[in-house]
Parts: C-alpha cells; sequence; structure tokens
C-alpha cells in the first residue's frame, strides 16, 4: 500500500454566521498518497477552499482528525503545529506575496522564519528563482512584475522551505489562458521531478485535466465522486462530476428544434480508438445516421481523450445495434438524456 | 521689543516646541506602537483573538482619547508634579503630550495595520510563522509606508498640542502667542508666531511625504 502522506478522517467544519450555523464540510474522508497530484474539483461555495484550508489547519476542523505524513496535527501546540506547516506550502490564487520585498526577498522569507542562515537563504533563493525561469527580476518587487511573474515567485517561495506538499488555492484563476498552462507545466514538472504531492484545489475542468492524476469531486461540502482522472473522465458516476466533465456548453446537450432529445451518447475516446473512424464505420455498418452536437480532443496528463455528444436513430432496434458497436469497439459512453435540465442553466 | 530680541525669543521657543514635540512623539510612539499592534493582534479577526483584554484596552484607549487635551493636561499635571517633579516647563509638559498622544498613536497603528493584506499574513501563517515572526516581519514590514505617513500625522497633532501647553506656563512657541499675542496685544508677535508654526508643520509634512514615498516599494 503506498504510504498516505495527508489523511483527513471525518473532517466537518461549521461556520457560526449571523444567520446561524452553516456546515461548510460534512464528514470528510481524503486519503492523498506521496507523489499524487490530487485535484479537487467543484463549484464556488462547494467547500473546497475550505478542505483545503484544514490541511494546514488555517481552518479548525470543528470535528475530525487531519493527519499529514504520520502525524495528527488536529490538537497540536502552535510551536508543533508551526513545525509541520514548513514541510505544507501553499500558493494563493491572489499570490499573497510580501509587497515591501522584492522576489529574492520573498523567496528568503519562509526560510527566515525556519531559522535559515542569510547567506544560505539568498543562495537556496537564486537557485529557486532560476527553476521558475525569472533569474533576471531577482530584485524586482511585486508591483513590477506579471500575474503569472508573481505566481512563479510564490512557486518559488513555496519550494524554499523543502516541503512534501504544495497547496494549490485556486493557483491559476487569476491569470489568463497563456499563463495558466506554463504555470500549470511548471506546477507538473515539480510534481514529476521533485516528487512533492500536490493538492489542487479548483473550480475549471482544465486544470485538472492538465495536472492531476486524482480528482475528487466536492459539492455542498461533501465529496461524491473520487478517483482517477481518467476513469472518472470515460465514466462519472454522480451529476455533480457529469456536470463538470461534460461539454460546458449550456446549449451543446440540449438539441435545439426539433431535433430528438432521446437516445443521446456521450462517448469518450482514449488513444488506442481515436484515430479509428468509428462514427464513420458504425454508420456504414448499421446503415442508420447519427446527429452530432459536440465533439474535442482533451489532453489528460500526457494522454490524449476525445469526447462527443451524438444523437443515435430514434428506432430502437438501430440505437441498440449503435451501441452494440460502439461497445464491440471498446468506446466508453454514457446515455445523457436525463441531464438536459441540470445542464441547462 | 527690538528686532533682535524679538529673533532670539523665536529661536529659543521655537526650539523648545520642538524638544517637546519630538521627545513626546518618541515616547508616545514607543508606548502606543505595541498597543496598536497589540489591538490587532488580539482582535477578533485577528492572529491571537484574545477578547478580554481586546476589549479592556479599546475602552481605555477611548477614554483618554475622548478628554479635550488642554482640560486633560490641566487634570493630569498634579500628578506629574509627583512624578518629575515639577508642572511647569517643557518636561511637565512632555509628559501630559505623552500620555494623550499615545492612544492617539495606538489607533493610528491600529489602522495602520488594518490595511496589511490578510492573505499576505494567511501566507505567513501557512508557512508556520509565529505569532511573533508574523508582527515583526510582515504586519510592521508591510504597514511601513502608512506607519510612517500616521508618524507624520501624529508629530503634527502633538505639535499643535504643545503649542496649546503654553496657555499653562509650558513654553514653547504658544507661550509666546499668548504671553505677546493675548496679554500684551501685540498682534504682530501673535502672526508671526503663527507663521513660525505653519512653516513647521509644512517641513514636518513635507518630509514625512518624503519619506513615505522613499520607503514604499509598491509604487516605483
Amino acid at each position: 500500500m503506498a504510504e498516505h502522506i495527508i489523511s483527513l478522517k471525518g473532517v466537518t467544519k461549521e461556520f457560526d454566521t449571523k444567520n446561524g450555523k452553516v456546515v461548510a464540510l460534512k464528514d470528510i474522508n481524503l486519503d492523498i498518497e506521496k507523489g499524487d497530484s490530487y485535484g479537487i474539483i467543484g463549484l464556488s461555495g462547494a467547500g473546497k477552499s475550505t478542505l483545503v484550508r484544514t490541511i494546514n489547519l488555517l481552518e479548525e476542523p470543528t470535528e475530525g482528525r487531519v493527519i499529514f505524513d504520520g502525524n495528527v496535527l488536529t490538537g497540536l501546540k502552535s510551536k508543533q503545529l508551526n513545525l509541520h506547516r514548513r514541510k505544507i506550502s501553499m500558493i494563493f490564487q491572489q499570490f499573497n506575496l510580501l509587497m515591501q520585498r522584492d522576489a529574492i526577498g520573498n523567496i528568503c522569507f519562509p526560510m527566515e522564519i525556519a531559522g535559515v542562515p542569510k547567506a544560505q537563504a539568498v543562495e537556496k533563493a537564486t537557485e529557486l528563482l532560476k527553476v521558475v525561469d525569472l533569474e533576471d527580476r531577482a530584485h524586482s518587487f511585486p508591483s513590477q512584475l506579471s500575474g503569472g511573474q508573481k505566481q512563479r515567485v510564490a512557486i518559488a517561495r513555496a519550494l524554499a522551505s523543502d516541503p512534501e506538499v504544495i497547496l494549490c488555492d485556486e493557483a491559476t484563476s487569476a491569470l489568463d489562458p497563456k499563463t495558466t498552462r506554463s504555470i500549470l507545466k511548471l506546477l507538473r514538472q515539480i510534481n514529476e521531478e521533485r516528487g512533492i504531492t500536490l493538492v489542487v484545489i479548483t473550480h475549471e475542468m482544465e486544470v485538472i485535466k492538465q495536472l492531476c492524476n486524482k480528482v475528487a469531486v466536492i459539492e455542498n461540502g461533501e465529496i461524491v465522486e473520487r478517483g482517477d482522472v481518467q476513469e472518472i473522465f470515460a465514466k462519472p458516476k454522480t451529476k455533480a462530476a457529469r456536470r463538470l466533465f461534460f461539454p460546458d456548453g449550456k446549449n451543446r446537450e440540449k438539441p435545439s428544434g426539433k431535433t430528438s432529445t432521446k437516445n443521446r451518447l456521450r462517448l469518450v475516446f482514449d488513444e488506442a480508438n481515436a484515430y479509428k473512424p468509428i462514427i464513420a464505420s458504425m454508420i456504414l455498418e448499421t446503415g442508420a445516421p447519427v446527429n452530432f452536437f459536440y465533439a474535442d480532443l482533451d489532453v489528460l496528463g500526457d494522454k490524449q481523450k476525445g469526447q462527443m455528444v451524438i444523437c443515435l436513430s430514434d428506432d430502437k432496434e438501430l440505437a441498440e445495434k449503435q451501441k452494440e458497436y460502439l461497445r464491440k469497439e471498446g468506446v466508453e459512453f454514457t446515455e445523457i438524456e436525463e441531464e438536459i435540465e441540470e445542464v441547462t442553466e | 521689543m527690538g528686532a533682535q530680541e524679538l529673533i532670539s525669543l523665536l529661536a529659543e521657543e521655537t526650539v523648545k516646541t520642538l524638544y517637546m514635540t519630538v521627545v513626546a512623539t518618541v515616547i508616545a510612539y514607543l508606548v502606543g506602537l505595541p498597543i496598536g499592534v497589540s489591538l490587532i493582534v488580539t482582535s477578533p479577526n485577528g492572529i491571537k483573538p484574545m477578547p478580554v483584554y481586546y476589549n479592556i484596552m479599546g475602552i481605555i484607549v477611548n477614554v483618554i482619547r475622548s478628554v479635550p487635551f488642554l482640560i486633560l493636561m490641566i487634570a493630569l499635571l498634579p500628578y506629574i508634579r509627583i512624578v518629575i517633579g515639577t508642572s511647569i516647563g517643557p518636561n511637565a509638559i512632555t509628559a501630559a503630550l505623552v500620555v494623550a498622544a499615545a492612544p492617539f498613536v495606538a489607533r493610528l497603528v491600529e489602522s495602520s495595520l488594518m490595511e496589511v493584506d490578510p492573505g499576505v499574513i494567511e501566507a505567513a501563517q501557512a508557512m508556520g510563522a509565529s505569532t511573533f515572526q508574523i508582527i515583526w516581519k510582515v504586519l510592521l514590514l508591510e504597514g511601513r509606508p502608512s506607519l510612517l505617513n500616521g508618524a507624520a500625522v501624529a508629530t503634527i497633532n502633538i505639535l499643535g498640542y504643545s503649542a496649546m501647553a503654553g496657555t499653562v506656563g509650558g513654553g514653547g512657541l504658544g507661550d509666546i502667542a499668548i504671553r505677546y499675542g493675548l496679554y500684551r496685544f501685540q498682534p504682530t508677535i501673535m502672526w508671526i508666531t503663527i507663521a513660525v508654526l505653519v512653516v513647521l508643520v509644512q517641513i514636518l509634512q513635507e518630509v514625512g511625504i518624503r519619506i513615505v514615498a522613499k520607503s514604499d516599494n509598491r509604487i516605483n
């Protein structure tokens, strides 16, 4: 059994508000293995930010235990907790850099806290600036850096304490798509080359697809589905997961006009069958046409996955034949007719 | 009074005023800065909430601040005599200035530190920084420009208070204004004194703005 670097056991978090108690997290059980890049995805307000904050006890759970690298963090005195926190770095949507310190100064900050001698800290910070490709901005202040550069400094800062884990709280949500890709690439590299476990909080499917090997879907403070990204992408079991993984266009799933709304399928292709003309062959073999609603090619980690929404023949017998053909070809599919109301907002 | 005499009188009393202002400001900060920091740290949303301390300290600060300076000074002078041996002259007034200004400084510091981005404090907590490290390396450092701005405001305020102290024999420029301007009705001297005060405030403000601009790394 692989080692769990982070375990949440029955974690519940309640907030007292003016309108009474709000339960942000309900009995969360989650195990994250060393080296994972674990995505936690949900819509805003689902509780994902609270969840990640319980891992380093920025939010103290009302109930339950947080275990990091074999140590129970909940209930620790702040001195002990602070020692463990040095091994759990965090990067934020708003970067949270010290505005009065330059890039080097920011990267040195966690080492200063840990009592690393200054010369040694500066040397390491300079090295880390190279890792994040910002050697020439060592003495720039955050106000002189772009969003992507600020996040790179924040990543270098996160690496400075040689952490076991980096918690990424919507780390790319304030960045443009191009910068997002480069930051995700950097994080992926850190995960793969240094073996640092990532916990990635996001509301964007793209982030999960590009960065994570595992994912948990959180809704109303509960984890409703979890597993390998590949698996959940191919066969999402819950509505919440389908809503996130299925094509995001509001009307793509709801055919307009008089087109049949029955018999709609979401197909997922992997590399084994992505290059075969499966749909064309299916039409030729069954002699019945299909309607296309949506098609896209996704990259999950380093694997390519295609997805497509089609509408089968109205004739039940023919539709059955078509499905039979898809099964034979090994194409994963889910019927989505019941999803129309949920998906259309 | 001849011009020579007037100039030497003004020079002497300006020095006294500056002495009272500078010494009182420094001591007021030695007392008020820790109080202001403690109010931020112990507030309900602070890094170490302590409601009892926070509320009691808040009330003490407010009580002292609600007494007008002139009245506070008159009320305090008998006690100042017990402590420092005299109730007149710059030293006695400086003591009164400290008592009046420290709570004001505490509130200035509190509002400066409130501007520090809570996200940065959270980042420091996540790194495992102790409360003391957060105060020293995050709050005071990130709040520095605003703190210096507050210090300029506080100094100018204390300068104004010290002039008021002239009415109770405190010495300084306020003393000249009252003795010559009011009791002897020499409006020229009164206006000259006012002009000197205006110049002092201008200089302090200008120096303050420059120091703030130079210390703030967010601007350039």
